[in-house]
């Protein structure tokens, strides 16, 4: 099994994870190389824009929630005492569900004496797949008002191919969709920006990779404004900095215009591919 | 009849606590007697989610017929509901100038949750 497995992951929101994702898998398909695209950025996904793929399969994604048939049930209470999400409530023989809060694990099937609990499907969005100019293209998109993402982002996940390598844009923080989202990658690129904001965030989602145990590497974005925090911070820390993209306002134009800076500005793609080859060394 | 009250310290002299789900301690008073019982909250309220539906249970495994309060969820209400527990919110002042709004009649009861989840 030949696959590299690449997550651009940010503590900070709006450093630059999209823009960094989609024009590594331009430039990865410009060398001819077998890329996928996946933004696990459920909640607000937008790789779309700038990658602008022909959608050729869309599926629902569905969590199991518990339904409790009132016949069976002996109220012991042995499921609401394993529902961490206080998904379950007894109050004398009556069992309340609460299916926005169930993060569909099965438990209370499980520890049910009587088999009075059943599942049904809530739908939490859609998985949709197609073909962006030689990168395969998938995204997750969560239902509206939905709170549960990383079911979604495994869904997601599932559609990585056994070859080929697959690039995962991150939802930003350091939260269980984040985790979801990162965990399984052989390297993860974090995007930052120099300023005491991205520097703290970056902090953060240094920490948490270090207890996920994933090689990392950072890019800085708009590497010529603010200060010097961000740079000091990965030589102490021995972090390596892959690429320094500068403030440059046509990447600005071209991004408003939902416009990749690989193709609009020609320069930029030898800069991506130079990262690329990067975390691939990298990696090896 | 055994009433709870949500508050922030743990004595009838304390604010009402405003959030049902995530309020410091129960204070439970027995109207006819004067009893007061103070019950800790705070596991709840450093919950993740579901505060108010375990505070709901508390309440519903203190033996109360009602509680007042400040504001209080949908996913509470539906527990209170289904103990048969009377709500009252909108409270405000102390813990004992609550009760003796209660106990003077001057309360009306709640149909419905005042405030959206996660509040």
């Amino acid at each position: 099994m030949d696959r590299t497995i690449i997550a651009v992951a940010s503590g900070k929101g709006g450093t630059g994870k999209t823009t960094v994702a989609t024009n590594l898998a331009r430039v990865a398909a410009i060398q001819g190389l077998e890329v996928s695209y996946l933004d696990c950025d459920v909640e607000e996904p937008n790789g779309h824009i700038f990658l602008k793929p022909e959608i050729e399969k869309t599926a629902s994604v569905c969590v199991p929630v518990p339904v409790v048939d009132e016949d069976k049930c002996t109220a012991c209470g042995k499921c609401r005492e394993i529902c961490q999400y206080s998904a379950i409530a007894l109050l004398g023989k009556t069992v309340l569900t609460f299916p926005n809060l169930c993060h569909g694990c099965g438990g209370c099937i499980l520890v049910c004496p009587t088999g009075a609990i059943t599942e049904t499907g809530r739908e939490v969005g859609v998985v949709e797949e197609g073909m962006a100019d030689g990168v395969r293209f998938v995204h997750g998109k969560l239902r509206i008002g939905e709170a549960m993402s990383p079911p979604l982002i495994r869904k997601v996940k599932e559609r990585i191919l056994d070859h080929g390598m697959a690039i995962i844009d991150s939802p930003p923080g350091t939260s269980c969709p984040v985790i979801q989202s990162v965990r399984g990658a052989d390297y993860v690129l974090l995007v930052t920006e120099p300023t005491p904001f991205g520097l703290n965030d970056l902090k953060l989602a240094v920490e948490m990779l270090r207890v996920l145990n994933l090689p990392f590497g950072v890019v800085v974005n708009r590497a010529d404004m603010g200060d010097e925090a961000v740079f000091d911070y990965c030589g102490s820390e021995s972090i390596d900095v892959l690429l320094r993209i500068p403030d440059d306002r046509r990447i600005a134009e071209a991004y408003s215009r939902g416009r990749l800076a690989a193709e609009a500005l020609p320069e930029y793609r030898e800069v991506f591919a130079s990262l690329l080859k990067g975390v691939v060394d990298a990696r090896l | 009849m055994r009433v709870a009250v949500t508050a922030r310290e743990a004595n009838v002299e304390s604010q009402v606590d405003q959030r049902f789900g995530r309020a410091r301690y129960l204070i439970v008073i027995d109207t006819e007697t004067g009893d007061t019982e103070v019950h800790d909250n705070e596991v709840n309220l450093n919950a993740v989610q579901g505060a108010g539906i375990q505070t709901a249970q508390n309440a519903a495994r203190l033996n109360v017929e009602a509680v007042l309060t400040g504001h209080l969820g949908p996913n509470a209400f539906r527990t209170l509901s289904a103990a048969a527990i009377t709500a009252y919110t909108g409270l405000q002042g102390t813990v004992g100038q609550a009760i003796e709004e209660f106990k003077a009649g001057r309360l009306n009861p709640v149909d419905s949750a005042d405030v959206e989840e996660h509040w």
